[in-house]
């Protein structure tokens, strides 16, 4: 009983956010309907992609030594690290919060934090299968100028970020990382 | 497609993983599955919300918002739409190709897809449990900014 009780008080706002949908679907049931649709859909889409990212972040967590990822992505890293947190972020699949649990490895592994920040801006705005659905839908200048762009404001949005927080807010981020399994 | 192919990665990780140490994988998928419950909460209520959302507002009345002629204003409004939905991408670029056909105008298209890439009012709960309220929130008002100025930029070489 304590066991259902504790998961009923963990997905309290979601449980709450049903009973609305379902309350939308009796006074309004065209909109009703088609936001379970779309909840749907969505949640197919998003079970889908989750399973293989967290199994890859497990692999990651058990296999990749603190030392090697502080070699790659930490303090001392420089432009290589720079690099990787692009590719990595660039790399991926799956949409902006996916990418938060990753962070959370790196930050666990010793990675530098603006390097951190890089992976979350390439991970948002520059993924490689996008830019090319990008290109195809919107034209390639279109893609190519945000592109360009979107290097720079990734950068800038980066070490402003690292900035604004003082060493004790950074810090706090890092314990906060390693509580999270 | 992507999906496929992370399967396809994943899998074989986890193969070459499990033949070189049983008890590390174990320990790995254990991690894994802890992980994923810890946040599972945050993303079905963030699915709800997307749902209601986009079931309210229909692209028709998106493009009548960000029109060519709706100048700053429709680029704001743009760039807000895009902060507080959460479509993917493969999505997001056909919807976007559909309402510049329909006389929506570049400069606010482009703000609508770089908000909606970057800025994540939904998720922001999600981003806090990971980051803390101030970087959450300066990295997201930091990008809403930036896209403003994507925006600008586009309406002037596009």
């Amino acid at each position: 009983m304590d066991k259902i009780i504790k998961v009923i008080k963990k997905y309290k706002i979601f449980l709450i956010l049903l009973v609305i949908n379902t309350v939308i679907l009796i006074v309004k049931p065209s909109i009703g309907l088609k936001s379970f649709q779309l909840t749907k859909d969505n949640a197919l889409e998003m079970l889908s992609i989750l399973p293989p990212v967290f199994i890859l972040l497990g692999l990651l967590d058990v296999w990749i030594k603190r030392e090697t990822m502080i070699k790659f992505m930490g303090e001392k890293s420089g432009i290589i690290g720079v690099l990787l947190a692009f590719l990595l972020g660039s790399a991926a699949a799956g949409p902006l919060y996916a990418a938060f649990p990753v962070a959370a490895v790196l930050l666990k592994k010793g990675s530098k934090f603006s390097n951190v920040l890089i992976m979350i801006g390439a991970w948002s705005t520059t993924k490689i299968p996008l830019l090319l659905f990008e290109a195809s839908s919107m034209g390639i200048k279109f893609m190519i100028t945000r592109f360009i762009l979107n290097i720079f404001g990734i950068a800038i949005i980066a070490y402003t970020v690292e900035r604004f927080l003082s060493k004790e807010e950074i810090d706090k981020i890092y314990k906060n990382a390693a509580l999270m399994e | 497609m992507t999906t496929i192919g992370l399967y396809l990665i994943a899998g074989a990780a986890l193969v070459v993983s499990f033949i070189k140490n049983k008890d590390k994988t174990m320990l790995s998928l254990k991690k894994a599955w802890k992980s994923l419950e810890n946040i599972l909460p945050q993303f079905l209520t963030i699915l709800v919300i997307i749902g209601i959302a986009l079931a309210i507002l229909t692209p028709e009345q998106i493009s009548s918002l960000v029109g060519r002629e709706s100048g700053w204003i429709g680029v704001l409004v743009a760039a807000f739409i895009g902060s507080v939905t959460l479509v993917p991408g493969f999505i997001a670029f056909p919807l976007a190709s559909a309402l510049l056909k329909n006389g929506a105008g570049y400069m606010q298209i482009a703000a609508f897809i770089s908000t909606l890439m970057m800025v994540g009012i939904v998720t922001i709960p999600l981003e806090i449990k990971y980051f803390g309220k101030k970087a959450a929130l300066i990295r997201n008002m930091e990008a809403f900014i930036f896209s403003l100025a994507v925006a600008y930029i586009m309406g002037v070489i596009i």
